[in-house]
């Protein structure tokens, strides 16, 4: 018998897709604006001013997207919460390590989890971390065009730290970096959704998981 | 006119009489003027305060010191096909030590430096080019018997201020660059605590030079500087943001190879690695060589020299990024980002088939 349990809330949902949607026209205007694949027919075209133009707005909605699921991870429901993005209970760690040697194909059974896994959790927080160093040298990067403004005076500081060139290599390999989690995190979803049968795939669309009823106990 | 001068000292004639005589009209000098006016960014109201002020200037002292140096200021200084009134106005001030144009040698010149330095402490501008080396007790650089740094601690620090003109003196430059065998360091680092206003440039725009001394007679004051200690007038903006080929960035045309059609036509060389998008100077503004061209005008991207340890931080220089540490001299960050992503496809692949091979051991268990 398999109860149908609601997981996944509008928010977490909406921003998910939000972030899928931000995470592929920032790395495709970022390539662009990074090496200009496409050359301009005749100069009246704005080919990389619309790219940088759209770039920026969309990496001002992913800030915006982020911190209106962090807002979440406090208001939401038990699967929304923040705490999952710090698995370190004794019985989180235990399952932290099942659920790797599960990955590695030394053990059949994943151990039982609704929301995120210990692992995912701790893959989130690195992601979080990720996506913070790449908004921060985003706007660092950003605020070269206007010298003293306040974006300068918010982010400018990135650059006694870091070279404006370093600056710019950093922000281009994170993008490498989440492209990576995007491959891994698709596959996975993939898998677990044909190992386990709990409709982990459609949960994100339509935020019910199927889980056996001695389970939800 | 040059009748009148005879026979007075040289101190009694006022600048503007100086320039009069070298055959500057009152309207060159108005238009002079302006355009000092225009470089500072004043409004152009300011124009009659610099010429008053240069009407009336005194002539102060400047001393030229060269460290570790190719001279490169000086000759961006000196280069002109006909003497400008910028270089004119520069002779306002008495030069009294400048290895590279002076007539006195040996202990003659040393005593000029250390006539100004004993009888005008606290009057006299101090101009440095070249960076200091520290390493080995500063051997590596000596100027009648003394060490670049014994030279600048004395001079700089009994100036009333000290201009680092060019990448060197503001950065430590070349001579500065990885692996740095002299231990040259930048003026403000040799003698922290003075005075200091940072031009840097490789060479520094002349006009920029001119402009602050121009600043300088007019307000009394050195112009208003950045974090790093440049005067903004010169470095508020990026060259990026001012450059003659940006509509053709902005429209997504790019040079790909030196002298393809993009190059014939004078396209962005944003693809062949220009540092104009990194590099804070007003370049695209004043030029070289009298306003005849800079760099990027003459076809070649610009290469960050008026930005920190340029020669280290803005390499390879022909390309956009900069490589990545510890892989292959030739691999770029792409080229990395792109093994990864196929191994990452490779791994997801071999843990699928692995999983298939093992679903099959689980249904023969059965």
């Amino acid at each position: 018998m398999q109860n149908k349990i609601y997981v996944w809330e509008v928010p977490v949902r909406l921003t998910h897709w939000l972030n899928f949607i931000c995470l592929l026209v920032l790395s495709f205007t970022g390539i662009y604006i990074s090496s200009p694949f496409i050359t301009a027919i005749s100069s009246e075209q704005y080919i990389m001013g619309w790219m940088r133009f759209i770039h920026f707005v969309t990496a001002y909605v992913f800030v915006v997207n982020l911190v209106i699921r962090m807002y979440w991870s406090f208001s939401g429901n038990k699967y929304a919460t923040w705490r999952s993005l710090f698995p370190f209970s004794n019985e989180q760690i235990t399952k932290l390590f099942r659920q790797m040697s599960f990955y590695a194909l030394i053990s059949r059974k994943p151990p039982h989890e609704i929301g995120h896994t210990p692992l995912a959790g701790i893959v989130y927080s690195l992601l979080l971390v990720l996506c913070g160093f790449s908004v921060l040298t985003g706007f660092a990067l950003y605020s070269l065009s206007n010298h003293g403004g306040i974006m300068d005076l918010m982010f400018g500081w990135v650059f006694s730290i870091f070279t404006i060139p370093v600056t710019r290599l950093i922000h281009h390999l994170i993008m490498w970096l989440l492209l990576y989690f995007a491959i891994l995190h698709v596959y996975i979803v993939l898998f677990l959704n044909s190992v386990e049968k709990n409709g982990i795939l459609g949960s994100i669309f339509d935020g019910y998981k199927f889980v056996e009823t001695e389970k939800t106990k | 006119m040059k009748g009148i001068f005879e026979g007075f000292p040289e101190d009694s004639v006022s600048p503007f009489e100086r320039l009069q005589k070298r055959g500057v009209s009152r309207r060159d000098f108005m238009k002079f003027c302006t355009a000092m006016a225009a470089v500072l960014a004043l409004p152009e109201t300011f124009a009659g305060k610099i010429a008053e002020a240069i009407e009336k200037a005194k002539k102060p002292s400047l001393v030229w010191l060269e460290f570790q140096d190719c001279a490169g200021n000086t000759e961006a200084l000196l280069r002109a096909t006909k003497p400008t009134i910028g270089e004119i106005v520069l002779d306002i001030l008495s030069v009294d030590y400048h290895e590279t144009i002076m007539a006195p040698a040996g202990k003659q010149a040393e005593k000029s430096l250390d006539d100004v330095v004993n009888n005008q402490k606290g009057k006299y501008i101090a101009v440095v080019e070249g960076s200091i080396p520290l390493k080995d007790n500063g051997v590596y650089c000596c100027i009648g018997g003394r060490s670049a740094i014994e030279i600048a601690k004395r001079v700089c620090g009994n100036a009333m201020a000290t201009i680092a003109v060019g990448t060197c003196a503001t950065y430590g430059g070349l001579p500065a660059a990885k692996p740095n065998p002299t231990g040259a360091v930048s003026v403000k680092e040799a003698v922290p605590g003075i005075t200091l206003l940072n031009l840097p440039g490789c060479p520094v725009n002349a006009e920029n030079i001119t402009a602050t001394v121009v600043h300088f007679l007019t307000f009394g004051s050195l112009p208003a500087a950045d974090s790093l200690g440049r005067p903004l007038f010169a470095y508020g903006e990026r060259i990026h943001d001012h450059c003659e080929r940006r509509a053709h960035y902005d429209a997504g045309q790019f040079v790909r190879q030196w002298g393809d059609e993009g190059h014939r036509k004078g396209w962005c060389l944003y693809e062949m690695g220009c540092k104009g998008p990194e590099t804070f100077k007003n370049c695209p503004a004043v030029k070289y060589n009298e306003g005849t061209s800079w760099p990027v005008q003459a076809g070649h991207g610009c290469i960050g020299c008026s930005q920190p340890n340029f020669w280290d931080d803005m390499s390879p220089f022909y390309r956009r990024l900069p490589k990545v540490p510890g892989f292959g001299i030739e691999t770029t960050a792409d080229k990395i980002g792109a093994g990864v992503a196929a191994v990452a496809a490779a791994g997801v692949a071999a843990h699928r088939i692995a999983r298939a091979i093992q679903g099959k051991g689980k249904e023969e268990d059965k």
